[in-house]
């Protein structure tokens, strides 16, 4: 186990979760495991436990049964609270109601102020983590004149600075248009790509749980499907069940397949459905 | 109808007063304001204006800008000048009609107390219009320090003062969009008297109290996700530091002072 949670960004164990006074868990006997560098999706329709996991990540939420380590570390512990939220980084849903303040640079650096970094550190820092995420010009700017991708960017550019090992965002594209939406996914993938940072992405769209390197399917509070995105989304009755969709193109691969064209199953990207149908055309 | 609302009045720029240390900035204010409370006859007046009229000059701000912030001020200043004509006690009769008289004296009193007011909104409008609002509170937060060892709460006001700048603007747009969705289904927020123009507000601030609640709620989640824990052993990313600017600033107030003690002394 110990050595296992060296290489770990995240770990749960039985872990669940009741609200104050609910009759019922919103997480309950939840298993799953982020590596270092990992891109995980969890998928769920509304209501899923989806967004209570996230903040069990953050030691925002303590489990009321199991554990969660962050980097080895268990968010039980109430010295090591900081710590965790250092480690692990959240981005929230809405982009206006997590700009804390007025200025871009200032925002960025609210975390870094609230640890106590020395200032020169934390100029470095700032600067670091907008040149990040691409919007070193916004430095100086009044956060309300940014789009909605540019404010979840500067939200992201909050995180970074922190130095995480890994950034969990809870819907943060979901109040985004598609080209926010764009924005913010290619950034979280360079960041994942280029500096190694494990993601756990939560969201309801299946085109970018298609990106992922894991997929786990909430459902209840119950983790009901977990594996590659191949593996889950190939299985569709069974996502469909679950009340999601699955990515566009895995949905047509399975119509052709209806009608007796021989694509594989497991198709996820619009260039692999393009490939398969090279292939086909070839074959005939 | 809210769009033309302005944040503040700031009044962007990079001349000396704009450089100065806020903290300076705001005692020096303050200074100008007393100096000018000492003074008591109109020559003192133009001293003060002579320096104002300097501190605009260095700082790039039309002088334009600080008669406009007068222009809401108008009745305020009729009226103390009214007022103080009205009920000054004086010997020197100048005028006396039934029971009114008018004294030299009262129309002295009039003349200053209206003087007086006309400065020191003048003398804040440089404030307010050389200084952003982030640099204002930052200045407050680190001038009440001191203060906190008698449990004030410094860090947590000047916090308040932060997000409630940030959040004028989100505000004001959820606002505009509400009062446009209410008006296309036939809301009327224009015609009726005052009492009918203020009851079409209600389904306007209601809506808008319910999510400013959730707003800060998500605020607060997202703060705690951030390790905010208060203000003990926080850094700031700018530091404010005294230059020379701030010495030479000093000097010239001083100096202001010595003028109108000695005008006052010489002509009082």
């Amino acid at each position: 186990m110990v050595n296992q949670q060296a290489e770990s960004r995240i770990i749960t164990d039985g872990l669940s979760y009741r609200y104050p006074e609910a009759e019922r868990d919103a997480v309950s006997n939840v298993a799953l495991h982020v590596r270092a560098g990992e891109f995980v999706c969890i998928l769920g329709h509304n209501g899923s436990g989806k967004s209570t996991l996230a903040k069990l990540f953050n030691a925002l939420y303590v489990p009321t049964e199991g554990t969660v380590w962050v980097c080895g570390m268990d968010t039980k512990d109430d010295d090591l609270v900081f710590d965790i939220r250092q480690h692990a980084g959240m981005v929230f849903q809405n982009p206006d109601n997590q700009i804390v303040a007025t200025v871009v640079e200032e925002d960025v650096a609210f975390g870094l102020e609230n640890n106590g970094v020395p200032p020169q550190e934390i100029r470095v820092r700032v600067d670091e983590a907008l040149a990040a995420v691409g919007i070193k010009d916004k430095a100086k700017k009044a956060p309300h004149m940014l789009s909605g991708g540019q404010k979840q960017r500067v939200a992201i550019a909050g995180v970074m600075a922190m130095r995480p090992s890994v950034i969990i965002l809870d819907e943060s594209t979901a109040m985004l248009d598609p080209s926010g939406r764009q924005e913010v996914l290619s950034t979280v993938r360079r960041l994942n790509q280029e500096e190694g940072i494990s993601i756990v992405l939560i969201t309801h769209y299946m085109v970018e749980a298609a990106q992922a390197d894991m997929i786990y399917v909430m459902d209840d509070g119950k983790i009901a499907m977990s594996g590659t995105p191949r593996q889950v989304f190939s299985k569709i009755d069974e996502v469909r069940a679950l009340g999601l969709d699955v990515p566009p193109m895995t949905a047509m691969a399975q119509t052709l397949r209806s009608a007796g064209l021989a694509v594989r199953a497991d198709v996820l990207t619009v260039d692999e459905m393009v490939e398969e149908v090279c292939r086909l055309q070839q074959k005939g | 109808m809210l769009g033309d609302i302005t944040l503040g009045q700031y009044y962007p720029g990079n001349s000396p007063v704009h450089r100065m240390d806020p903290r300076s900035k705001l005692l020096l204010t303050i200074a100008y304001i007393v100096g000018v409370f000492l003074i008591s006859n109109l020559p003192g007046y133009l001293l003060a204006l002579g320096f104002l009229w300097i501190v605009v000059r260095v700082s790039g701000i039309r002088f334009s800008y600080l008669l406009r912030g007068l222009k809401p001020l108008r009745f305020i200043l009729l009226f103390t000048f009214i007022l103080n004509v009205l009920f000054s006690q004086g010997t020197t009769t100048l005028l006396s009609i039934a029971f009114f008289r008018l004294t030299r004296e009262g129309l002295e009193n009039a003349v200053y107390f209206s003087l007086r007011l006309v400065f020191l909104v003048m003398g804040t409008s440089v404030l307010t219009l050389t200084t952003s609002p982030v640099q204002l509170t930052d200045a407050l937060e680190h001038l009440m320090h001191p203060l906190a060892c008698f449990g004030f709460p410094a860090h947590e006001l000047a916090m308040m003062m932060t997000i409630a700048l940030r959040f004028i603007p989100t505000l004001l747009e959820e606002a505009d969009k509400i009062q446009k969705a209410q008006m296309a289904r036939g809301a009327d927020f224009e015609s009726g008297n005052l009492l009918a123009r203020a009851r079409a507000m209600i389904p306007l601030l209601v809506p808008l109290f319910v999510s400013s609640f959730r707003r800060a709620n998500d605020l607060a989640m997202a703060m705690e996700a951030r390790c905010y824990r208060g203000g003990e052993h926080r850094t700031r990313l700018r530091e404010l530091r005294y230059t020379r600017l701030d010495l030479y600033a000093l000097l010239c107030m001083v100096a202001f002072f010595v003028l109108i003690i000695a005008e006052g002394m010489l002509l009082g």
